[in-house]
């Protein structure tokens, strides 16, 4: 390794960030959380999960929160992901392909634009009475 | 993270916590076990295993902090693994019985920061705890590292660093409390005899009895420390430092090698650093654990390689340090606070703490504590504020009596002044030292007699023998309070105690001399009744010291709830247990040598302490 320069130290700190800001709480700008009961994955809710890990590598994107919970109750409609834009309801998806996931992606994550031909509804279920 | 991995994003950060305490309770075979069981269930890819220094939360460990989420697992076991991978990580389900419950709640507390420990804490020193993986130099750098020294080195002049440091209000963190920003000013205004050399010296000799600060600030964060160093170096004209760290804290020494190495390889030590014609290198010298060696002076001599004796000041080591050349030295938590100065600015770090005192203190938190740990708090903070709510109180519904601070130099600060704030001239003020950091909490089992007993037989021992005062001085009021406990002690003892001790304060040559009376002095004004019960009356009222214990059996209870159950008999070594089975027992006393293992044996609480 070559003697590091100002501008290397800056490339490697924000690079290194990237990785590690997950560590440390603070704003996302959205949240997404694929559904992982075992009726999830066997449905295809892993691919689901990596095909979102690798288009936020790709585009370096480390604002966005992903994470993953249990059976979302609607079995027959896995793999299903929740996306909550930050400000705004949380959105249900079902039926997920690795296609979807893409568009999904670009256009509700990033653009703030439900994908409403995939999305089964608005809102959280309700909880207490 | 291997190689490959370096820069590939994760959905989920393990963090296992490998400080000293978590490693002595498995941490690394943790790490292992969750590792493999990551592969196995076909995670490695999303999930990423690191591994940290230590997170505070000692008595817990060993620990697991989940992020995102900040998810907070504690006490785990192997056998554990499996399940929470499967749930937690793979079906998104956190594991609610590996989670903290507070020792009177049943409900567990599933995210770290709303932990009572962690609550009240204010990260500086130890602001990358947890965070990062103390042994990759590129995640110290995500965390703002090396920055400080960028900018010291291209935007500011020696004097105004210096002017910076004075600013911020900082004073030593390793027991004196002299303003930092004032000795590197002496430092870098020292003339150096025969060429211009000077030094920079971390002491990482700790040696009170249940400190870890530095310790755990070493194995969590060198970088810091070193960074600190550099800065240090530039504000003063050094180009060399030392680390002088005991060789009993190999994890630490290791991890520093580690850091110093990709420092060197990184350029960020060694010459023409960033191309601004600024040279330094850092030598970690181990220390061999001689508690004097803490001692500036004597600590200078160890690193010449010479005996660790101290020697009069002045000239004081900002004049005259290592090799007769002028040397900065510092402990290292004050190192670790400079690189946060030079990046939030000394107005920042001076609107936290008190009037006189500046920032936070670390201090490890020990004794009869729930909560044991350390614990880095706001200067000011009060005594219960650390005892009660970070510490949790103390265990089996005891009492609190007093806690110790500073050390075998401190003092023992009694229950009424619970409301103390802590800084280092209130401390003074009740006859304490800020010290490092050590705080021994002890609860109404405890005989102070006894403690000031320790902690003079501690320094006794580790007296280099150098000087009268503390070599002859101290053995002197070891034996009295020997004597003491030993039901042997006379009225005039007391004051013969406390002539010894200011003399001792007066004339020793170094701190650890000056000091070592400090833990009897504190009990003599706050317990002075403790000890009058131990002369007078031949009690020692806690019943530690045992020569002055009488041990009875109360018949009625040993025959009515017991049954004469003869289990004290049985265990009896002395044979001073008369009685059998269905009767009841009776001690006799000519025979009995006070072990206490009655007392500790019935289960029906038939045998009496007086």
């Amino acid at each position: 390794m070559p003697k590091l320069t100002l501008a290397d130290l800056v490339k490697i700190r924000e690079k290194t960030k990237r990785t590690t800001e997950i560590r440390e709480g603070g704003d996302y700008r959205a949240k997404i959380t694929v559904h992982m009961g075992t009726c999830g994955i066997a449905a295809g809710a892993r691919k689901v999960m990596n095909a979102f890990m690798q288009i936020m590598e790709d585009k370096e994107i480390s604002d966005v929160l992903l994470t993953n919970s249990g059976c979302a109750g609607l079995c027959s409609k896995e793999p299903m992901a929740t996306i909550e834009v930050s400000g705004q309801a949380p959105v249900k998806y079902i039926d997920l392909t690795e296609k979807k996931t893409k568009q999904i992606f670009e256009k509700h994550v990033l653009g703030g634009d439900i994908v409403k031909e995939y999305a089964l509804g608005i809102g959280s279920e309700k909880t207490d009475y | 993270m291997t190689e490959k991995n370096k820069d590939k994003t994760f959905r989920i950060h393990l963090m296992v916590c490998a400080g000293t305490a978590c490693v002595s309770n498995n941490s690394f075979e943790i790490k292992e076990a969750l590792e493999k069981e990551i592969k196995k269930q076909d995670l490695a890819e999303e999930v990423l295993v690191v591994t940290t220094g230590c997170n505070g939360f000692c008595e817990r460990g060993p620990l697991l902090v989940v992020q995102p989420g900040n998810i907070f697992y504690q006490q785990l076991k192997l056998k554990d693994i499996p399940h929470l991978v499967e749930e937690h990580f793979l079906k998104g389900r956190p594991v609610e019985k590996f989670m903290y419950s507070p020792p009177e709640e049943k409900t567990p507390i599933p995210i770290l920061s709303d932990i009572d420990f962690f609550k009240k804490q204010v990260l500086i020193a130890l602001q990358n705890r947890g965070l990062i993986d103390p042994e990759k130099i590129d995640e110290y750098i995500a965390r703002d590292g090396y920055r400080a020294l960028s900018k010291v080195l291209t935007e500011m002049t020696p004097e105004e660093i210096v002017e910076e440091i004075k600013k911020s209000g900082l004073r030593g963190r390793g027991g004196g409390g002299f303003p930092t920003g004032l000795k590197w000013e002496f430092v870098r205004n020292a003339s150096s005899p025969n060429g211009g050399e000077k030094y920079i010296i971390c002491n990482g000799d700790e040696g009170d009895p249940g400190a870890f600060m530095d310790r755990s600030i070493l194995e969590a964060d060198p970088h810091c420390v070193i960074e600190g160093m550099l800065i240090g170096g530039k504000a003063v004209g050094a180009s060399q430092g030392f680390i002088y760290v005991r060789n009993e804290y190999p994890l630490a020494v290791s991890r520093l090698n580690i850091a110093l190495e990709q420092a060197r390889e990184y350029g960020l030590l060694g010459k023409n650093i960033f191309d601004t014609g600024f040279d330094f290198d850092i030598k970690v010298t181990r220390g061999a654990g001689a508690f004097v060696c803490g001692e500036e002076t004597a600590l200078l001599a160890s690193v010449e390689g010479k005996l660790g004796e101290p020697r009069p000041r002045p000239p004081y080591p900002a004049e005259s340090g290592l090799w007769d050349k002028p040397t900065c030295i510092n402990n290292v938590e004050t190192w670790a606070n400079i690189c946060r100065i030079i990046n939030r600015g000394a107005k920042w770090f001076s609107s936290i703490g008190t009037e006189t005192s500046k920032g936070t203190k670390v201090f490890s938190l020990v004794g009869k504590i729930n909560n044991t740990g350390l614990v880095e708090v706001p200067m000011g903070i009060t005594l219960r504020e650390i005892i009660e709510d970070i510490g949790g109180g103390i265990p089996g519904g005891k009492k609190f009596k007093a806690v110790q601070t500073g050390g075998p130099s401190g003092g023992c600060i009694p229950k009424e002044k619970i409301d103390l704030p802590i800084d280092y001239d209130s401390l003074s003020e009740v006859g304490s030292i800020m010290g490092s950091g050590g705080m021994v909490v002890m609860d109404e089992d405890t005989c102070m007699v006894d403690v000031a007993k320790y902690f003079l037989t501690f320094t006794q021992d580790e007296s280099c023998g150098k000087c009268t005062p503390c070599r002859e001085g101290t053995k002197a009021m070891q034996q009295i309070l020997t004597r003491i406990t030993e039901g042997k002690g006379k009225e005039e003892d007391l004051d013969l105690l406390e002539d010894l001790a200011n003399s001792i304060k007066d004339s020793a040559l170094c701190g650890l001399g000056n000091t070592a009376p400090n833990p009897v002095l504190t009990t003599l004004r706050y317990f002075r009744d403790e000890y009058e019960a131990h002369i007078k009356e031949k009690k020692c009222p806690a019943h530690i010291c045992r020569e002055l214990n009488t041990y009875t059996i109360d018949e009625d209870i040993c025959l009515n709830k017991g049954h004469g159950c003869d289990l004290c008999r049985k265990n009896c070594s002395a044979d001073a247990i008369l009685g059998e089975k269905k009767q009841a027992h009776k001690i006799i006393q000519d025979k009995c040598i006070k072990c206490g293992v009655c007392y500790d044996v019935c289960n029906f609480g038939a045998v009496k302490v007086d």
